[in-house]
């Protein structure tokens, strides 16, 4: 009985974490998923309309009834923020809406009792417009997790991609993937080799090395990349070391491309793939080696075929966490990429604070999620694997 | 050859990982508005302007009230659930990855959400919700430098005090609190930086009279890049090694006095 109270009481500390990150991390990306699949506008507003599209067979002119619980609906909405919203949010299912919408809201207000809607605009004669308010009225929609991807609902209702030039998200996803994978190769590149000679010395030169590589890391990233920026600009100290070295004529362009965000992501991100590797290679027995060479095999030899393979684990676990981080990069491309280098974060964050368009915020940030979220077990799977080994 | 090659290699690197933080140093001590050298007369012009440019002077003391209450929160918050996580308690496994996850989440994408959310909460716009949020991403820190702590406490010391007739409250309190003490400092330090450093979830959640230092930075470099930008870095430079030494000095002392009985 005792036990159980202690345990009880053990648990019981748990709790308050518990409660603080159900509430304001959990539920956050909760709301991020809801926002990406909600779409109120229509059900909120109309909502006549929406219990009467209920019957409708969506192949013939809706009857009298559907059409004058429109005019209703239309009538109460007072205020031009609503009404700009349901315009935008039809115009966005089916083109015209706007026009359409301006001219019947005009008459509606004008006039009281029914109101006979194919003779405001013909337009109303034809089962598209009906068919999209009745589409819309539904609360929860796939369409941005589809547009997220450059996909759409076609009439019929099945998958199509969208056409060339409508959408961008698929050039901003691969563009990332890019980037994140050039950054993972260039920081294996040199962080493999790296890691090797930080474990293949002794003394103050492995403190040295390590210390190289552990202060950048509590460096400030906003620090570092700030000093990139500074590094990188056309007056920087590159580019004047380069030219007072008469090795180039013209400053080289280094900012606000490609080349810079490169550069300055895998200075931030070498330790992360460093550390994993060294972390491997220091529990590798020394003796491997030598004896592979007493055996007749040569340097090159040697590496391929006794640490390449034993190293491999300490490699994939640096290239997911660099390629992990890389993916939600924001703040370094911001700064020292160009309009061409911003990744998806730079477009959530675009999507959310510059257009205030939640539900397209909301669903390429559930592709970004759930693409970390699956590295992420990958990595934990491989460091679980990793510990049972050692 | 081989040597030579290594060598090269080894300081390439290092120069490559170190040389753009010394070198950017020296530019906070520049009389001239441009970021450039060579330096022609030293002033201390920039860090003036920190200390009396109101926009900058309101970011510092916004960085100090946000990072204080991340670090208390922080700290209190992960300490309680290091200690839980010690013994084998229900979803023991479950719980250590939900309380590591904040550290992997996109920050836009829980930038996002907790705008949401904190605006629906009515704390939109308020120091609590910054704080909130700076303490979502700051606990993951607490909690593994805790957990590393308690991981070096020999069980038999707090049985032993147990057995003599101390409450678990006293045990804690006079055993385990002062043997986990560079934990809880290492963590609570760990969580300011993080806080000071925080840019994205800030973007987000903090209102016009909530600008920190690091969204003031951010903010500048896009807008109007000036030296006091760098005068800022020296700043973070600057507190973190301060913090790293005074870690540094702890942990010694820790030692010392476990090592003399």
């Amino acid at each position: 009985m005792i036990r159980f109270w202690q345990r009880a009481g053990h648990a019981a500390l748990v709790l308050p974490l518990v409660l603080f990150l159900g509430l304001f991390f959990v539920w956050p990306l909760l709301t991020v998923l809801e926002q990406a699949v909600s779409d109120p506008v229509v059900s909120r507003h109309l909502p006549a309309t929406t219990a009467a599209s209920a019957t409708w067979d969506r192949k013939s002119v809706p009857s009298a009834e559907m059409q004058q619980a429109f005019v209703r609906d239309l009538r109460a909405i007072d205020d031009d923020q609503t009404l700009g919203d349901l315009v935008r949010r039809l115009n966005s299912a089916q083109p015209g809406f706007r026009t359409l919408m301006k001219k019947t809201v005009t008459a509606a207000r004008d006039s009281d009792g029914p109101l006979d809607l194919a003779e405001v605009d013909a337009r109303w004669r034809e089962t598209a417009f009906w068919r999209a308010i009745a589409e819309a009225t539904n609360p929860y929609t796939d369409r941005n997790l589809l547009a997220a991807i450059d996909l759409q609902r076609d009439p019929s209702g099945a998958i199509a991609t969208m056409a060339e030039g409508e959408s961008a998200n698929r050039t901003i996803l691969l563009r990332t993937f890019l980037v994140a994978s050039t950054v993972t190769l260039a920081t294996c590149l040199i962080g493999l080799p790296y890691a090797m000679l930080v474990a293949s010395s002794v003394g103050w030169r492995r403190q040295l090395l390590l210390a190289a590589v552990l202060l950048p890391l509590w460096t400030s990233l906003l620090v570092r990349t700030t000093a990139w920026y500074i590094l990188l600009q056309d007056q920087g100290l590159i580019n004047s070391t380069l030219s007072a070295l008469h090795l180039i004529a013209h400053p080289l362009p280094l900012l606000f491309n490609r080349t810079g965000v490169i550069i300055a992501m895998t200075h931030v991100l070498l330790p992360f793939m460093v550390l994993p590797i060294y972390s491997v290679l220091i529990a590798i027995p020394k003796n491997l080696v030598p004896a592979a060479a007493s055996l007749g095999a040569g340097p090159i030899r040697a590496f391929v075929y006794i640490m390449l393979p034993l190293t491999l684990r300490g490699i994939a676990s640096g290239a997911l966490l660099v390629f992990m981080a890389a993916l939600g990069y924001y703040i370094t491309p911001a700064l020292i990429g160009g309009p061409k280098d911003q990744m998806i974060s730079s477009v959530i964050a675009f999507y959310a604070t510059g257009s205030a368009n939640w539900g397209m915020a909301g669903a390429l940030g559930i592709v970004l999620l759930a693409a970390t979220l699956v590295l992420y077990g990958i990595y934990g799977r491989l460091s679980a694997a990793n510990t049972a080994r050692a | 050859m081989l040597r030579t090659g290594r060598f090269l290699f080894g300081a390439a690197t290092v120069l490559f990982l170190l040389a753009p933080l010394i070198a950017i140093l020296p530019l906070a001590f520049t009389s001239s508005s441009m970021l450039t050298y060579p330096i022609t007369q030293l002033s201390g012009r920039w860090f003036e302007e920190l200390a009396t440019a109101d926009a900058w002077r309101r970011s510092i003391v916004n960085s100090l009230i946000i990072g204080g209450g991340t670090t208390l929160l922080a700290t209190v918050l992960g300490t309680l659930a290091a200690l839980a996580l010690r013994r084998r308690i229900a979803f023991h496994s479950a719980l250590r990855t939900l309380f590591l996850l904040p550290m992997v989440v996109p920050a836009v994408v829980l930038g996002i959400g907790l705008q949401i959310l904190l605006a629906r909460l009515g704390l939109a716009n308020t120091y609590l919700a910054v704080i909130i949020a700076h303490t979502v991403v700051a606990v993951p820190f607490v909690l593994v430098s805790m957990s590393a702590s308690l991981d070096g406490i020999d069980p038999r010391l707090e049985r032993a005090a147990a057995s003599l007739g101390a409450s678990p409250a006293r045990v804690f309190l006079l055993v385990t609190m002062p043997l986990a003490m560079p934990g809880i400092l290492s963590g609570a330090a760990l969580a300011f930086a993080t806080s000071l450093d925080e840019v994205v979830l800030t973007l987000f959640v903090a209102g016009p009279n909530q600008l920190t230092l690091a969204r003031q930075m951010f903010a500048s470099i896009r807008e109007n890049i000036s030296p006091a930008i760098v005068a800022a870095a020296f700043l973070f430079i600057v507190g973190t090694v301060l913090i790293g030494g005074l870690l540094a000095a702890v942990r010694q002392k820790a030692l010392r006095t476990s090592a003399t009985p």
